[in-house]
């Protein structure tokens, strides 16, 4: 075992010891561990099962299920765009086309750089300040092609 | 004494850049020598207007807005700290009419008060439902909560009361409350809204729920899209903690009852309720098939109370104020206030809480102000993506659970989402499909493939490929869909497909044309 698995192992462990008290522990400790490398590492996954008492298979099945729970590393900026209905009224659908051609991504995709991961969000609840999105986990409304630009311009796409 | 000045942290504020406002209005401040201390508070839904700052004068709240940043200098220059005459100022808060003409009853502190000032909740009778339940036995509080007439606002419409009674009777050593704030449907906020800006009210109802159960511990399942309103849930639940309303002697009464905020992760099938407990058991999110019901066998097997958060927001109120006075509000079946929430293309979009009865139209036209676009209004979807499209021909349809049911609609969490004339209701009725497939939890087969199946067919459709056949195959798997699938995600798929194929049918002409004229 090389010393990053090892490392690693370690603080996954610590993770889930912390955790494994909770009623229905892992999703909180998928969370922990995604917050902590910024996906799901793969080897994380045995060492779930093992503290947890379950296959790998079954954590594997739960991590795979729900669509926050990353396999690989976003870039350094995530741009959440909504796409669900009363942003599409505003302009979703056009505004996500603009960032896709600039970015040159398609959605749930990372630049060729891994500067920016651009994702679909199916609503942020400011459905009246729509459309909305999520820059770095700050929340942005009403939208426009202009504001758009700049947000792209100031994540250095 | 330093001056009031209120500026939101509501998430919906703060994307319209309330927290660049508030540092602002400090600076400004700071520099000019003026005394001033800024309260975040929640909104008050009135989001064409925000970020909308108030100035607590002798005459009261004076609001003005949408500020932005650089309307700080000219605010000051105009004195606004003394409610001053300025192009933003709106008069006093609660003169503004979208707000006057509600009947806030469930959100009747959110935006007055701070969200983590446990006094300044009690301060507006916050608690005194509370109180109230504490002197009364379990089946007394199921019965106020029965007589009010309450029933489940996140969509299902069922009788809140009946569903407590079931958990009451059931046997078990531990029983739970699980609060479903999975709020999931595009155009509804009101979940988010008060647990940014009034989360006592739902620890409040969570536990009047307890104590008429028997259930001691509750949990919050919200979602990862929402990270403020988990941080101000959990701080609130801090707050509540050690000023014992939580904890193992709830307000000096020896009764028990404790909660905790539960992250999803970006499943919007988890806001049915067995996908819910599933998820929270560290499941995939899949739908259980009922029975046995959550409330005899929910979390870990328990017997278990599921509620939106607005049903558990509702009950403080019932118990303060009496069954009878929330169930005067209302119509027919229908009674209490309702959240309703505006939103997509409209002029006024906001929260507005009123009695049951309202038209559509009432709501989109005068409440909600016609379009933001100014283009003529053509549909309204009603309830969320699962919700049906209402053309105009059906504005008169009053906003009540069985009117809605009788012109095959439902009201679902109250969402209203406006369409200009712009719309392509083809491409609706296809995004309802693709959203379906997105997040179908894979269980059943009418969902899992129906829905992949039908986004085909709207394409062929779109081609011209046999059209009076792919129609016909479009409603039939509709209704393969509504009555074969195991919950309301395939179940009321349907609704925005067929009622946009009904209600618009010139949408669904075939674009071959188009395309070869391109």
């Amino acid at each position: 075992m090389s010393e990053t698995t090892k490392d690693q192992n370690v603080r996954v462990e610590a993770i889930c010891d912390q955790l494994i008290t909770m009623e229905g522990p892992l999703l909180p400790i998928l969370h922990e561990v995604q917050e902590e490398f910024g996906h799901i590492p793969e080897g994380a996954l045995q060492t779930i099962a093992k503290k947890l008492n379950l296959s790998r298979a079954e954590v594997h099945g739960v991590a795979s299920f729900y669509h926050d729970f990353r396999e690989e590393k976003a870039g350094k900026h995530v741009i959440k765009i909504c796409r669900a209905e009363a942003c599409q009224a505003m302009g979703a659908d056009a505004l996500g086309d603009q960032v896709r051609r600039h970015l040159r991504v398609d959605w749930s995709q990372t630049t060729a750089d891994r500067k920016i991961t651009l994702e679909p969000v199916f609503c942020l609840g400011l459905c009246a300040c729509a459309p909305a999105a999520m820059v770095d986990g700050k929340v942005v409304g009403r939208v426009t092609s202009d504001r758009m630009n700049r947000i792209l311009n100031e994540v250095g796409a | 004494m330093s001056i009031k000045v209120y500026v939101p942290l509501d998430s919906g504020a703060v994307a319209l850049g309330a927290n660049e406002v508030a540092a602002a209005i400090v600076q400004k401040a700071d520099k000019a020598g003026a005394d001033i201390q800024v309260v975040r508070n929640g909104s008050f839904g009135m989001y064409w207007l925000e970020p909308m700052v108030e100035v607590e004068t002798p005459r009261g709240r004076v609001a003005y807005g949408p500020v932005s940043t650089d309307d700080i200098d000219a605010l000051f220059e105009a004195d606004f700290l003394a409610g001053g005459a300025h192009k933003l100022f709106l008069g006093r808060t609660q003169d503004i009419p979208f707000l006057k003409s509600q009947s806030r009853l469930t959100f009747q502190r959110c935006g007055i008060i701070d969200p983590l000032s446990l006094d300044d909740y009690r301060a507006q009778d916050g608690l005194t439902g509370l109180e109230n339940a504490l002197k009364m036995s379990g089946a007394d509080i199921v019965k106020a909560v029965t007589d009010s007439g309450l029933r489940g606002r996140g969509g299902a419409g069922f009788p809140t009361g009946i569903k407590w009674n079931t958990v009451r009777e059931a046997d078990g050593d531990q029983k739970y409350i699980v609060c479903n704030a999975d709020e999931g449907d595009s155009g509804t906020f009101a979940d988010r809204m008060i647990m940014e800006g009034e989360p006592f009210v739902l620890i409040e109802g969570m536990i009047i729920a307890g104590l008429a159960t028997g259930a001691t511990k509750g949990y919050v399942y919200t979602r990862s899209e929402y990270p403020d309103a988990i941080r101000i849930m959990n701080e609130a639940i801090e707050v509540a903690r050690s000023a014992g309303v939580l904890g193992n002697n709830v307000l000096g009464s020896g009764k028990v009852f404790d909660m905790e905020v539960r992250m999803g992760a970006g499943a919007y099938v988890c806001g049915e309720e067995t996908s819910l407990l599933n998820s929270m058991e560290g499941k995939r999110g899949v739908v259980r098939a009922k029975p046995p019901l959550p409330a005899l066998q929910g979390f870990l097997g328990r017997p278990t109370v599921v509620n939106n958060v607005i049903s558990l927001c509702s009950v403080p109120v019932i118990l303060e104020k009496g069954p009878e006075y929330y169930r005067d509000f209302g119509m027919g079946r229908s009674r209490g206030t309702i959240p309703i929430q505006i939103a997509g293309n409209v002029k006024h979009g906001g929260l507005y809480e009123v009695g049951f009865g309202m038209t559509l139209g009432e709501i989109v036209e005068q409440i909600g102000g016609g379009t933001a676009s100014g283009r003529p209004v053509k549909a309204v979807q009603v309830g969320g993506p699962l919700g049906a499209y209402f053309p105009r021909e059906l504005f008169d349809t009053p906003f009540d659970y069985e009117e809605f049911a009788k012109r095959d609609g439902l009201i679902g969490h109250a969402g209203v989402v406006v369409f200009d004339d712009t719309v392509d209701m083809m491409k609706q009725a296809r995004f309802a499909m693709e959203f379906c497939a997105i997040e179908s939890c894979g269980k059943c087969t009418p969902c899992r493939i129906g829905s992949i199946r039908g986004t085909e067919v709207v394409d062929k459709l779109e081609r011209g490929e046999d059209p009076e056949l792919q129609v016909d195959l479009l409603r039939d798997l509709c209704e393969t869909m509504k009555f074969g699938s195991l919950c309301a995600l395939g179940g009321f798929t349907p609704y925005p497909v067929l009622s946009a194929l009904n209600h618009f049918p010139d949408d669904f002409k075939p674009r071959a044309l188009d395309i070869a004229a391109e």
